[in-house]
Parts: C-alpha cells; sequence; structure tokens
C-alpha cells in the first residue's frame, strides 16, 4: 500500500494558501467547546499550545519536567534559518527551501519543506514581537550569520543561547494562556499510553511522576511534541529524559514509524572520557566558521598539537571539499572524522577525536575577537575537560544529536491515527535523510505556531469529538499501562536500569550509527533482541509504583527503547542505499561519499508496528521531486 | 579518590528528612558530580537500597532542572555554573560533601533532593510576556533596538530559572529570579505597552507565593549560575517606583 499524504493541488508555491482555503474551520464561538490534548513543551508544543489557546480550544498541555521551560529545545545553540534576505545576499523562500531538499539529500517532501521555507519568515517576526532579544547591527535592525554550511547568511541568533530565548518566547506565550484559564499546564505527568477508539485519537493515560496515580484524559484531539530518540543510543547530546516512549506507544496502537534509521551525527562534540559518562556535550558548528579540523598526517603520531609542524597535519576537509572546507554539512563532518579515526589517526587518549584548532583565527582577528564570538563555548569547553582552547585546540568527535526519523504525518502533521497530529522532532516530515543546520528550532515552530493551528481546526470541524474517559478504551488503556509497570517491578533481577540502556546504546552506535553494513545490522537486530529477553528476565527497579520513582520512569523508557532499537536496525537494514546521513558502506562513491539509489529508495518507509517481536510491516510513501531536480549532493 | 557524601533522605512532602552518610569509592576527576550520584545511585540499586531521588536533565547548564545544595552553597560554588557542571576535579580525597535539596518554603521538598519549583511558573503567568498573539506582528526589523539594549535585555533573559537565588538567601526571596525577568521585557520596545501591569503583577504574585523580600545581601548574584547581576534588581525597584508613581 502507498501511504496518502495529502499533498495538495497547484503550482507548489500555492499549496499551502489552497490548502488553508479548503480546510474547514472552527466557528470562533464554538471553539471554546472543543479540547486539545498536547503532550510536551518543547519550542513545537509550547508554541501550539500557546497559538492553540489564543484561538479559542481548550488546551491540556503535559510535561515530564518540574516546569514546560525545561524541555530540551532549550539547549539549541547556534541560531534559526529564515528566508528574509535582510542581508541582501541572494536568499529566497526558493533557495531556503532548495537548500533544504538538497541538505537533506533528497529524501523529504518538497510540499512541507516549501511550507517551512514560506513560514521561516513569520516565526522571526512572531519572535521579535514576543521580546526575544536577537543579536543586531548597530543600526538595529537584525543581525544574521552563515550557518551549518549554507552560503548565504539566514540565520537569526541570540549569543549561544538561541533554542533557550525562542523557547522561553514560547513557553511565555504559554504562560500567559494558562493565567488566562484557556491551558491547563500539566507538569511532572508522562504519557504511558494513547487512547483509540473507534479508529480515532481521543484521548492519553498519564502517570504523574510525583504521586504515581494514573490518570486519563479525553480530547478532541491529541497533539505529541515529544521530541527525538537520539538517547536509544544512551549517549547523545540529548538530555537526559529525552525519550521515544510517548511516540512509541502511539506506534503501538497504530501510528506508523518513518524513517527510524535517520539520526543525525553532529559533528562537533567534546569526546568520551569514561565508561561513567552520562551525556555528550555538543560544541555549536558555528565553532567551525573559525576553527580549523585537522588530524595529523602520521598515524599514531602521539606528540602535542603544537608540536606537530604544519606540513605533517591534515586538514582533511579543507583537502577534500575545497569550496566548502570545514564547513560541509554535519553527516560530510562527522563521516570524515569517523575515517580519519578509523585510520589509525584520531587524538586524544582514546584515539576518538579529531581537533578543532583556533590557532589561524586568533592570529588573523585576535584573542579578544574570538572570544567576543565564541566565549562562552571556550570556557564550557574548558570547564569540562580542564583544557584551555586559547592556547591548545579543541578535541571533537562526533555525538547523536537530532534523528530525522519520527512518527509519519500527512501535510497536515497527522499521523496514521486520525486525530493523532505530530509535530517538531517528533515527526519525520521536512529534514530527509539529514537536517542542515538552524533548522530543527525552524521546523518546531513553523509546526506549532503557523500549521498545526490550522489543521487541528480542520480535523475538529469534520471529525473531533470529546468522547469522555469512561469509554472502554480508556479502561483498556489504563490497564495495559497498570500491567506494563507491575511487570517492571516485578522482575526482581539483578542488573540495573542503566546499565541495560548503556548495552543498548553500544550496540546501536557501533552497528547502526556513522556507518552501517548488512552485516552488522543483522547481528546487531540479533543482539538487540536478545537484550530484550535480558531486560525482561534480569532488570531490577526498586521501590514502588504510587510515589515519585524515577528508576520506574527510566525503566519504562528504555524497554521502550529496546523494542524500538530493534525497528531502527530494521530499517537501516531495508534501506539498502546510502543517503544523508544513513551511510551503508556497501553503497558509496569512488571517493566515499554517500551513494543514493533514487531509483528504488525514493521513498519515505512508515512502519505498522505488528506486535513485540513480530515482523514490522513496510508502508511506501513514494518521493516525487517536481520542482527540484535530484542531482548527488558535492560540497567540493 | 575516595570521598564520604551527607545526603539528605526524604520520602515525600509529608515526611521528615534526614542527612544519610554513603561512602563512595573510585571516584575519577573527570567525572561530573551528578555522574559521581549516577555511579552511587547504581551501587546502591544493586545492594537493594532505594537511589537517591534528584532533578537533573540537560546536563550542560542550560535547562535550570538540577538544583543541589553543595557544602551549604547553592550549585556548589563553582562561579557561572550549574550543578551539573561542577566536576570532581574540584574535590579532594577524602573530602566530606554534603548534599542538600533548595530550601525554601516556596519550593517543597517533592523526595529527597528534588523541589517543587511551580511557584516560578505562577510568577510567569501574571505578566513575564509580551501580549501578542500568534500571527498578529509586524516585520521583524520594523522594531529597531540598538545593540547595548539587545545585550542589556539578553544579559536578564539569559536566567535559567533554576531558583538558586531562592535557595541562597536567607530570606528565600525570589527577587533575582523575578526581575531578570521583568528587565528583560520592561527594557525593549516590545515590553514597554504592559511595563507597570508586568512589575506591580509579578511582584505581588511572588509576595503572594511565600517568597521572601530582599535585603541586599547580595548572595544570590554570588551563586547564580548565569552571574546575573543584582544591578537587575535596582532596576526593578526603580520600576516598581516608578509604577507606583504613575511614571510608567
Amino acid at each position: 500500500m502507498s501511504l496518502d499524504a495529502k499533498i495538495p493541488d497547484g503550482p507548489i508555491e500555492q499549496k499551502w494558501d489552497n490548502h488553508r482555503f479548503d480546510l474547514k474551520l472552527v466557528n470562533p464561538a464554538n471553539k471554546r467547546k472543543h479540547s486539545v490534548i498536547v503532550v510536551g513543551t518543547g519550542l513545537a508544543g509550547a508554541s501550539a499550545s500557546a497559538s492553540l489557546a489564543e484561538l479559542g480550544y481548550n488546551v491540556h498541555s503535559f510535561c515530564i519536567q518540574d516546569s514546560p521551560r525545561r524541555a530540551h529545545s532549550i539547549a539549541a545553540q547556534g541560531g534559526i534559518n529564515a528566508a528574509k534576505n535582510y542581508q541582501n545576499d541572494g536568499d529566497s523562500v526558493y533557495r531556503l527551501f532548495y537548500d533544504t531538499v538538497k541538505g537533506g539529500d533528497y529524501r523529504s517532501r518538497e510540499a512541507n519543506v516549501y511550507r517551512l521555507a514560506q513560514i521561516s519568515n513569520n516565526i522571526i517576526d512572531q519572535c521579535v514581537a514576543q521580546g526575544v532579544p536577537f543579536a543586531r547591527e548597530y543600526g538595529g535592525t537584525l543581525g544574521n550569520r552563515s550557518f551549518g554550511g549554507a552560503q548565504v547568511s539566514r540565520t537569526f541568533y541570540a549569543r549561544g543561547q538561541t533554542g533557550q530565548q525562542l523557547l522561553l518566547g514560547a513557553y511565555s506565550a504559554l504562560m500567559r494562556q494558562v493565567g488566562a484559564g484557556k491551558v491547563t499546564q500539566h507538569s511532572r505527568k508522562e504519557m504511558l499510553d494513547l487512547v483509540v477508539a473507534d479508529g480515532h485519537a481521543r484521548g492519553i493515560i498519564t502517570r504523574d511522576l510525583v504521586t504515581g496515580k494514573l490518570e486519563r484524559w479525553s480530547a478532541d484531539a491529541v497533539v505529541l511534541a515529544t521530541g527525538g530518540y537520539g538517547n536509544v543510543f544512551f549517549l547523545s547530546t540529548n538530555a537526559i529524559a529525552c525519550n521515544v516512549t510517548a511516540a512509541w506507544r502511539a506506534a503501538k496502537r497504530g501510528a506508523y514509524f518513518a524513517n527510524p534509521c535517520y539520526t543525525q551525527i553532529h559533528p562537533t562534540c567534546i569526546p568520551v572520557s569514561g565508561s561513567y559518562q552520562s551525556k555528550l556535550t555538543l560544541m555549536s558548528e558555528s565553532l567551525r566558521n573559525d576553527g580549523r579540523v585537522w588530524v595529523p598526517k602520521k598515524q599514531g603520531d602521539n606528540r602535542a598539537p603544537e608540536q606537530i609542524p604544519e606540513d605533517e597535519r591534515d586538514y582533511y576537509l579543507e583537502r577534500r571539499y575545497p569550496s566548502f572546507g570545514n564547513l560541509v554539512p554535519r553527516d560530510v563532518a562527522s563521516r570524515n572524522a569517523k575515517a580519519v579515526c578509523d585510520d589509525g589517526r584520531g587524538v586524544g587518549s582514546t584515539g576518538l577525536a579529531v581537533y578543532l584548532d583556533f590557532r589561524d583565527a586568533i592570529q588573523r582577528d585576535g584573542e579578544d575577537l574570538i572570544r567576543q564570538k565564541y566565549g562562552n563555548l571556550f570556557s564550557m569547553y574548558e570547564e569540562i575537560t580542564d583544557e584551555n582552547p586559547y592556547s591548545s585546540p579543541m578535541r571533537i568527535y562526533p555525538a547523536v544529536h537530532y534523528t530525522m526519523g519520527g512518527l509519519w504525518v500527512d501535510y497536515n502533521l497527522m499521523s496514521t491515527v486520525p486525530g493523532l497530529f505530530v509535530i517538531g522532532e517528533a515527526n519525520f516530515s521536512d529534514h530527509g535523510a539529514n537536517r542542515l543546520g538552524a533548522s530543527a528550532l525552524m521546523q518546531g515552530l513553523a509546526d506549532g505556531y503557523f500549521i498545526l493551528p490550522y489543521t487541528v481546526g480542520g480535523y475538529i470541524a469534520a471529525e473531533g469529538e470529546d468522547i469522555g474517559t469512561d469509554h472502554a478504551a480508556f479502561a483498556e488503556a489504563e490497564e495495559a499501562v497498570k500491567e506494563r509497570t507491575g511487570k517492571l517491578l516485578g522482575v526482581n533481577g539483578s542488573r540495573t536500569v542503566d546499565d541495560f540502556h548503556r548495552e543498548l546504546g553500544s550496540i546501536v552506535w557501533d552497528h547502526c550509527g556513522m556507518s552501517r553494513t548488512a552485516d552488522g545490522l543483522k547481528l546487531a537486530q540479533q543482539k538487540v533482541r536478545d537484550l530484550r529477553d535480558q531486560f525482561w528476565s534480569d532488570v531490577t527497579v526498586l521501590g514502588s509504583e504510587g510515589e515519585f520513582n524515577q528508576t520506574l520512569e527510566r525503566a519504562g523508557r528504555v524497554a521502550d527503547f529496546i523494542e524500538f532499537g530493534e525497528l531502527m536496525i530494521q530499517d537501516a537494514l531495508q534501506r539498502n542505499e546510502s543517503c544523508g546521513a544513513h551511510f551503508r558502506e556497501e553503497h558509496q562513491t569512488d571517493d566515499g561519499e554517500a551513494l543514493r539509489d533514487d531509483e528504488n529508495f525514493s521513498y519515505v518507509a512508515a512502519w505498522e508496528h505488528k506486535g513485540v517481536g513480530e515482523e514490522p510491516v513496510l508502508h511506501r510513501e513514494d518521493l516525487h521531486f517536481d520542482t527540484v531536480s535530484l542531482t548527488q549532493r558535492s560540497y567540493k | 579518590m575516595n570521598l564520604t557524601l551527607k545526603v539528605w533522605r526524604q520520602k515525600n512532602d509529608a515526611g521528615e528528612g534526614q542527612l544519610e552518610t554513603y561512602p563512595v569509592s573510585d571516584v575519577s576527576p573527570d567525572m561530573s558530580f551528578l555522574e559521581m550520584l549516577d555511579v552511587l545511585n547504581e551501587q546502591l540499586t544493586l545492594k537493594g537500597e532505594e537511589p537517591i531521588a534528584f532533578d537533573s536533565d540537560c546536563r550542560e547548564g542550560i535547562c535550570g532542572m538540577c538544583s543541589l545544595v553543595i557544602n551549604g552553597v547553592a550549585h556548589g560554588g563553582e562561579k557561572g555554573a550549574t550543578t551539573c557542571q561542577l566536576y570532581m576535579r574540584k574535590f579532594k580525597d577524602g573530602d566530606t560533601i554534603t548534599i542538600e535539596p533548595w530550601r525554601a518554603a516556596a519550593f517543597p521538598v517533592v523526595k529527597d533532593l528534588v523541589t517543587d519549583r511551580s511557584s516560578f511558573d505562577r510568577i510567569m503567568q501574571v505578566g513575564g510576556y509580551v501580549s501578542v498573539n500568534t500571527g498578529s506582528s509586524p516585520d521583524g526589523n520594523s522594531i529597531l533596538i540598538s545593540q547595548d539594549l539587545s545585550e542589556e535585555a539578553m544579559d536578564a533573559a539569559a536566567c535559567i530559572g533554576c531558583g538558586a537565588c531562592v535557595a541562597s538567601c536567607k530570606n528565600a526571596s525570589a527577587m533575582l529570579f523575578v526581575s531578570a525577568k521583568i528587565k528583560h521585557l520592561n527594557v525593549l520596545p516590545q515590553g514597554q505597552p504592559e511595563r507597570r501591569k508586568r512589575v506591580e503583577a509579578m511582584l505581588q504574585a511572588m509576595e503572594d507565593e511565600g517568597f521572601g523580600n530582599c535585603s541586599n545581601e547580595y548572595e544570590c548574584e554570588a551563586v547564580c549560575p548565569k552571574e546575573i547581576s543584582v544591578d537587575t534588581i535596582a532596576f526593578v525597584n526603580r520600576e516598581y517606583v516608578k509604577a507606583k508613581l504613575k511614571l510608567i
């Protein structure tokens, strides 16, 4: 079966306009009779909740943290793209659209990406109006920088804390609606199941993380804005609590999961230092604007970097990609770092790092200017590593950072379960096989502020209904949650939850990380299946259900990651080509670049869950490129 | 290195708590403070003892979730850093370290080292925003803001809402947090229409939540992980006077 993405007819520039006109409207006076559940309060969730409430809907907003302001969007450093062309450097909606489709290695949906580029400009206006303190030029206009491989300056930023400031903007809009009584905020409540009745998403089951109480919530529509699944790798730049649970439980209730194998490995992170490590820290890739990436030419060269003369250094990105140099997209930069380390030329105690060197930039611009641009990043690096990056180069290595895959959604951002919408990183739609820098914030806010509020209305006007929580489907879902929790607490085994999580992470990192092979993936598949059995027979979860129990929370999430990990591997195995961040060693060009197979793999892989341990069913959405022509991505 | 921890254990908000002693061995100086607690929790779990509950999320100093008082100092005394950014190389072999939760009437303990800071959200709900609905904004460049002003707003907006200012204050005042939120918007052109209402409403909400008043101890500034200056409080005091005199 081919999936219908419900892409509107007409020229690409007019699709969104036409579609907004075609969507049914809910009478303004009737909106107050309808309610929407929004799970997650990051950029997508907070902006959606606030915007829906402004329109008049009653919103129930949920987050697992102690405050909606803590969602992990807050950690985004670099910036947000928009096609304003304020710099007069030739940018346009079309160019942003084109760059994003190309950057995604032609595995995203053209119509969605075009809409994203169109909306990008409204986002900046909205955020400025909220008081987001973006960087300014001397004349008081908005400042821009070039970012993540773009050849125009279209990135808006607020120091190295753009995500924080945008999230605080969305959070303040959300708080305003809580104050106005239009949003009810439920913090420290975790969604543990989706309730589907008569084929429609009608509510959710949550666990109160303080008291352990299970609760039922019903609404006309359910929106998931629960972020990505990067923590399947255990070590990632995600926050500790980021998880796949809400999305995975929705998948088990019938929502197809699309392209789970597309995971972005960010090239500039601080390398792993020991087995106790709980997370990896990203260094904004804006550093690549001035830092030069290199390794020694000689294998096993363990001299201090300052003692390695210029002609014995390999500035491999500049050498291989003379036109983009150190600014090649993330997937290319990461893969090259892995290649030089695999070649025995990695640096540092583990040999799993490359240098990011500011010596030349400091000589050229002076230490003051570099401090002004990157001061906070440099001090962060020094705090963590105890090394001074002004005097010796940083050591960096790629780390899991973002997941392009997610629940499948149509043009309305609705999943295969009617009434269940998925926005932000939790859906799959806009980044294809690789996300460009400064595009995640753009997509989260586009979905939440400017797309979902219309499309949810269209659904509610046609088929929305709040059936209340007495329906048998609620009782069944609550019972299922209770049973699973009981099972987790009842194993009483000998291994900790984190121990399982760490093992899962190392399996998927080794075999389904920066590069993949059919043999490795098959091996990993078996290992993850075995791990699932071991988990359910040997995990230990102390404490009880009816209390604040962080181990129980993590156990549920790790159990879901294990099930999900199997699907991720399966997806990587079926995608018998290389594209974007998905690099299958069997498929590369003569000079080692990703080799796509457009004839056979120009589709979205959407997986239907058939039960744990059962073979999932693959559904394809064929991708059509009517506006841009498919080319080999080249950054030479 | 080997350490002795004295950790506050408390079953829930109704119960009473006490300090319990735990030895930890083989701590690497490159571990973060929270990773050291992770290791201890793993050991406790394997012994069948319930692990210590503590809040953390991003572990890179920006989400504001982590919140430990270490040896009597909120976030442990490393300048401009949160608890998660504190590394064990700052301690010596044989040290005894006391770990407690934020202590303030307006931040009730949930369990062990975890507190409830929803009072901050409620303060935000009465004025920590610009009343602009989605879609009703002019072009971004139609509002000109000088670099200096933007920087001044950003200095205040950098607040991560962790509550260390409250935990360090003998009055448990939230004045630094509330001032940072007010100043961020009150200096910007976008915040002008609601300038008076914002300062009055948010200060009132702070009082209603049970936070104390500011008596110029400057403890908040000393522990603020984002190094927000007490000048921010002075700014808001001036705003408050102007608001009362209807000058804004």
